[in-house]
């Protein structure tokens, strides 16, 4: 994540989901069906395209440290970076690094090829789904098979849960999902996600 | 609901998709030389056939990359997906028959 600091326009910056803290942090449920939303604000992403059959990818892989997935579905992670693949020729680098360490560097080693390196960490912002209800939560709106046989920890997708385009995320077998809708619909994305995960509140009707 | 296999991102519903129309329209060779009505029929018309049709689809939510599907208009059966730069694949049966027709715009 991004450092604050307490000086020029970062200090005046509020994050998509500043204003749902408190309900985001109401809507936590805990025990056996818990589960748990927070936003994550201010990481670092930036968006790569690249044709990834050329030396200009292999340049931007050495620089990064970390390898460009070639499948969809692949994250690579090493250092402060975790990469997931989001078209052929397209990734998106997620990092606790600051865009200034990211960015100038990638763009180095793109050099006069074709392709682009983009700070877009202002485009989405991160929401972290947590527990052991996650899954069923987000079953109520993706299209995608979650279950541990078809998704697990390491795999990154593009997708929708309920109507909202979201980069899905699984990072581990708690389990944990990280969503990274864009920063308009994230109001309402959260929104969905609290009136989902209110029913994990009562006891399992048998 | 149609289950449609992206070439990159593979089976995903069809909610994740934008339909594009129909697929191998070539751009006009001579496009100087068209007079007002090849320029309506290039722009405007296309075909309609009952059965195979083969049509360009768009993976919105998933890699957003074009591509083309052969689909039965009749039974909405998905039979193949395939990259824009790849040739329509044979199929094995009668319906290879009927495709060429349909495409060469033969059901119009």
């Amino acid at each position: 994540m991004a450092e604050r600091t307490e000086s020029g326009p970062v200090r005046l910056r509020r994050s998509p989901l500043a204003h749902l803290d408190e309900e985001m942090r109401g809507a936590a449920v805990t025990g056996a069906r818990g589960v748990t939303l927070t936003e994550w604000p201010y990481i670092t992403m930036v968006n790569v395209r690249v044709d990834p059959d050329t030396d200009a990818a292999r340049r931007i892989e050495k620089t990064l440290g970390v390898p460009l997935p070639r499948e969809c579905g692949e994250t690579a992670t090493g250092g402060a970076h975790t990469v997931s693949w989001l078209g052929p020729d397209e990734w998106l680098v997620l990092s606790r690094a600051e865009v200034g360490a990211v960015v100038p560097e990638s763009v180095e080693a793109l050099g006069e090829d074709p392709g682009s390196v983009v700070d877009v960490s202002a485009n989405r912002t991160t929401l972290e789904l947590r527990g052991p209800a996650a899954r069923q939560v987000l079953e109520k709106g993706c299209p995608l098979d979650l279950h541990p046989r078809a998704f697990g920890p390491g795999r990154a997708v593009s997708t929708t849960v309920g109507p909202i385009a979201v980069l899905l995320w699984q990072v581990d077998d708690e389990p944990t999902y990280r969503l990274f809708p864009r920063a308009s619909f994230a109001d309402y994305l959260a929104r969905w996600l609290i009136d989902a995960m209110s029913e994990y509140r009562a006891p399992e009707v048998a | 609901m149609l289950l449609i296999s992206c070439p990159w991102c593979g089976p995903r519903d069809e909610t994740e998709y934008h339909y594009g129309g129909q697929a191998h329209v070539p751009y006009p060779e001579t496009p100087a030389d068209l007079d007002d009505r090849q320029w309506a029929e290039y722009v405007f018309y296309r075909d309609n056939p009952k059965g195979l049709f083969a049509e360009r689809w768009m993976h919105g939510t998933g890699c957003r990359r074009w591509f083309n599907v052969l689909r039965d208009t009749v039974s909405y059966e998905v039979l193949a997906a395939y990259r824009p730069d790849a040739p329509p694949p044979e199929l094995p049966d009668t319906r290879a028959e009927h495709g060429r027709a349909a495409m060469a715009g033969g059901n119009r």
